[in-house]
């Protein structure tokens, strides 16, 4: 800086849209919402060996402290009405992470009984494929997020009530 | 062989009338009796042939293949005597329903309840035919043959086109 710098190394300029993308990003809570064989996957990124704590991302058993759910598994149609209010108990903002071909598409389950894509119902922000995905697809998804949270801008602004969050595009 | 079967030889001491069809296929005996005497033969082989557990209970639709839509499909299994027996009885589409099994085995409840999810056959005097797998708005019977496999709201998928 062309300023004086009485404090050293001390401090940092930023925005405050970048400060606060940065502590949601570092701190995603998760909902957990394991629907079928992806939800073995999603613990076993959730455990010791990937360890999704070291990004800060701590799962949650209530939709009221999470900001995040993973879609992880067949949705059904009789499920769907359970997503759905779970996905709105969330308190804003949140973001939604579709993992599996099910999730995604429905995957092999084009019946009358499966949901084509949790698209259908939720804003998805992040699309995984794999059937179901490995721990590192997860992990690289979750990155993924992280970088559009990232993008987002006037993020403090819509936090305290002064106009809309502006979320890009994605490239 | 079947006709040496202690219950097949029971039933048709009983029950000559009724008995439609004896068959034994690879130890398994199965048989086909008339709907308007089912009840009293599930009774008669759980009290007096003592097949008292209802392993399982469905139903098949034979669409196009068979005069009569529907089979009923009872899996008896005698816990004292380790035995095993198949009894069925069709069910026609115009007169689709059939006497609850809930009289005789307090199980049939919610099997009953899935038939009648699925394929559509009520279930007379049952104490409680609601749905049990599909939600309670829904329309029709998945089971059935003629229900179109991605649902009556979707364009039937007809291959790739590429």
């Amino acid at each position: 800086m062309g300023v004086d710098n009485p404090l050293g190394e001390n401090i940092i300029t930023t925005s405050l849209d970048a400060l606060v993308n940065w502590s949601r990003k570092s701190s995603v809570w998760p909902m957990t919402f394991g629907l079928a064989c992806c939800a073995i996957e999603m613990m076993a990124t959730g455990a010791s060996h990937n360890d999704l704590d070291r990004f800060g991302i701590i799962f949650r058993a209530s939709p009221r402290q999470s900001d995040c759910i993973i879609i992880a598994g067949t949705v059904t149609k009789k499920m769907l009405p359970v997503i759905k209010t779970v996905y709105e108990q969330m308190p804003e903002p949140k973001w939604v992470i579709a993992m599996g071909a099910c999730a995604c598409s429905g995957g092999i389950f084009d019946t009358y009984s499966v949901v084509q894509g949790i698209d259908e119902a939720l804003p998805v922000d992040v699309y995984i494929p794999g059937c179901p995905p490995r721990p590192e697809a997860l992990l690289f998804g979750l990155m993924k997020l992280q970088d559009k949270i990232m993008t987002e801008r006037n993020s403090f602004g819509s936090a305290i009530g002064m106009g809309e969050r502006y979320i890009p595009e994605a490239a | 062989m079947a006709e040496n079967n202690r219950a097949v030889l029971k039933l048709k001491e009983k029950f000559a009338a009724s008995i439609i069809d004896v068959v034994e296929f690879r130890g398994e005996v199965t048989v086909t009796v008339a709907k308007d005497a089912i009840i009293d033969i599930l009774s008669f082989l759980k009290q007096s042939l003592q097949y008292n557990l209802l392993t399982d209970l469905t139903a098949v639709d034979y669409l196009g293949k068979k005069e009569e839509r529907f089979m009923m499909v009872y899996l008896l299994y005698s816990i004292p005597n380790k035995d095993r027996l198949r009894i069925k009885t069709p069910v026609s589409e115009s007169d689709c329903s059939i006497p609850t099994a809930t009289q005789v085995w307090e199980t049939a409840n919610w099997l009953e309840r899935e038939v009648f999810d699925l394929f559509g056959i009520d279930f007379d005097k049952h104490p409680d035919l609601r749905r049990i797998l599909m939600t309670d708005d829904w329309e029709g019977h998945p089971l059935r043959k003629d229900y179109p496999l991605q649902g009556p709201d979707r364009e039937p998928y007809k291959g790739r086109l590429s």
